[in-house]
């Protein structure tokens, strides 16, 4: 048995009992990585690096017997959370060279819970912007499950790695599915906490009302440690909250007959497709059978989900890019001129297709004049969008719908059409938009052989309830254990 | 509504961002497509509904007002494209 295509707490265990050793598993990683990678795609910078530099910050001086709960476990790292003297550049030329001064909080928590940072980051869409990982100013990472296809986005790379073994776990980061849509095309966990579980200090910020960190990976007993660790009050992040974090592996317990699971019928009308459908109804069955009371509900403002998100994201994006300028790091325009001149040959150069388009919508919708009609009344809808889910929070401990209306897409399908790419985050935009948490987990694959994702949403701080259905789900069936041939 | 090139080069200016003639055709029109899809939005009710600030029942947060660690400059100034000692060097703003 090859060691990287264990689940970390399945090596965890033989750490524990001495079997192995954290750089054995490191080992089994970079063979892999060598062998894989040049095809998926899913790590930036590799050629850099010389592989056995590809590991750095073990917790302690003592390889062979580390300390803490994640003993010297490596962890890959999306490329906008930010490592100390480590590229973390956001897949954006604008930052290109950039090594952060300090470590993210999340990174200091893995660190003191013994876990070891790999030094080379996955791929994502250019500062996060994207469904699919083709704006990563890198070029695109691929589909281990049909590389011809997309892994997802923004967090396309933490997915890819997650599912060909070149990591063992990962983090990425949702503002409006990218965490949770790659996990689904690519058959790993994802999981994005309840806004403010998790601190984004060090997060490289793109739509603060919405960005989350989360974890990627091979399955939910994985997913509830790794949460163990980053989850968390961080005086550093003001929308951090100071609420106790409970130890999530108590909650898989296998169990949950009686617990009331929603169906939002909204989810499932036009545009999802047919295969998919059929797939999340077997899902929801099994869940019925093994002991949860499913009926149907209604969020009756969904159709306003992806119109107010990209007000919203947009605008937060466009005032959280302003410190791209090439003062501070980075890249600066060699083309002189004044100040303002520097300014905008700049981000006229460093920025990405995507990344203009974003900033361009989002200067408008806040710009005199158009405020009022489109800015404050997204915000307005976006209560109302709360309320939905706060009324069906009353009744019931969790919702199920898909992540993506589609299983993964082809690269190029989508890319020249905007509006095309920003409707395939129909289903994940809610959850962002609410503040709700949410997981993706392996539901079925299509006749194609595509992974399918099933999400299940709880209320603020319902972590567990989720953990606890996701893992009764894992445990009643094997779609977790394939593995795409690469 | 409609957006033309005019405003979109305004808007690009307020962002700060040089287009090319080219980009900014392109993007005029991907705009449009946006904003046309946004408009939806009109349809929604929103009399006597607040804006969301937060999404979770959280206000002010207040910490101690006392000072902690910085960064040391070094650190921070090793990323700057162009630098004089201690400080970032850009280019001339007065005249």
């Amino acid at each position: 048995m090859e060691l990287y295509t264990l689940t970390a707490h399945e090596l965890l265990e033989k750490i524990h009992k001495k079997e192995i050793s954290p750089a054995d598993v490191v080992r089994s990683l970079q063979d892999r990585i060598r062998e894989v990678d040049p095809k998926v795609k899913a790590y930036v910078r590799a050629d850099k690096l010389s592989c056995r530099d590809s590991i750095v910050c073990y917790p302690c001086k003592d390889e062979q017997n580390p300390q803490g709960f994640l003993k010297g476990l490596p962890i890959s790292l999306k490329d906008n959370i930010c490592t100390k003297g480590i590229n973390t550049e956001c897949c954006s030329r604008i930052l290109e060279g950039f090594q952060p001064p300090y470590d993210a909080t999340v990174v200091k928590k893995l660190k003191a819970a013994g876990g070891a940072i790999f030094s080379l980051k996955t791929n994502m869409d250019e500062f996060a912007f994207g469904s699919s990982c083709e704006n990563s100013a890198f070029g695109p990472t691929r589909n281990p499950w049909d590389i011809e296809r997309v892994p997802g986005g923004s967090s396309g790379g933490s997915a890819a790695a997650v599912a060909a073994g070149t990591a063992v776990w990962a983090l990425g980061s949702d503002t409006g599915g990218s965490i949770r849509q790659p996990a689904s095309f690519c058959a790993v966990v994802g999981l994005k906490p309840t806004y403010g579980r998790v601190s984004r200090n060090g997060l490289i910020a793109f739509a603060s009302s919405l960005d989350q960190i989360g974890p990627f990976t091979k399955d939910v007993t994985d997913s509830a440690l790794l949460m163990k660790a980053i989850a968390g009050h961080d005086p550093s992040d003001s929308t951090s909250l100071d609420a106790p974090v409970p130890d999530y592996t108590a909650a898989l317990t296998g169990d949950i007959k009686g617990l009331k699971i929603g169906v939002p019928k909204e989810y499932f009308s036009q545009g999802l497709d047919a295969e998919v459908k059929v797939i999340i109804d077997a899902a929801v069955d099994k869940l019925r059978g093994l002991g949860a009371v499913l009926a149907e509900v209604s969020l009756p403002h969904t159709e306003y989900a992806v119109p107010v998100y990209y007000i919203v994201a947009t605008a937060e994006a466009s005032s959280n890019l302003a410190r791209f300028d090439g003062v501070q790091y980075g890249l600066r325009s060699s083309q002189g001129g004044n100040l303002i001149d520097m300014y905008k040959r700049t981000r006229g150069e460093g920025f990405g297709q995507e990344a203009k388009r974003r900033i361009l919508l989002g200067t408008f919708v806040l710009s005199h004049g158009y405020y009022d009609a489109y800015y404050l009344r997204a915000q307005k809808v976006r209560t109302l969008i709360k309320n939905d889910f706060d009324q069906v929070f009353k009744q019931f401990d969790c919702l199920v719908t898909p992540v993506s209306p589609t299983p993964a897409f082809k690269l190029g399908e989508k890319i020249e059409d905007p509006l095309k790419m920003y409707l395939s985050d129909i289903c994940t935009i809610s959850a962002n938009l609410a503040g709700v948490p949410a997981i993706s987990l392996p539901c079925g694959f299509t006749k194609a052989g595509l992974p399918v994702g099933l999400q299940i949403m709880a209320r603020p701080f319902g972590e567990e309830t989720i953990f606890r259905v996701a893992h009764t789900y894992e445990q009643n069936t094997d779609w977790h254990k394939r593995k795409p041939k690469l | 509504m409609a957006i033309d090139d005019l405003t979109v080069g305004y808007v690009a200016h307020l962002a700060r961002i040089e287009l090319q003639p080219k980009e900014l055709e392109r993007l005029s029109r991907q705009l449009q497509g946006i904003l046309d899809f946004i408009d939806k939005l009109k349809c929604a009710d929103i009399r006597g509904v607040n804006p969301t600030s937060h999404v979770l029942a959280v206000h002010n947060i207040f910490r101690d007002d006392t000072a902690g660690l910085s960064l040391p400059a070094e650190d921070v100034l090793e990323n700057a494209p162009q630098r004089q000692g201690d400080f970032y060097a850009v280019p001339k703003v007065i005249e």
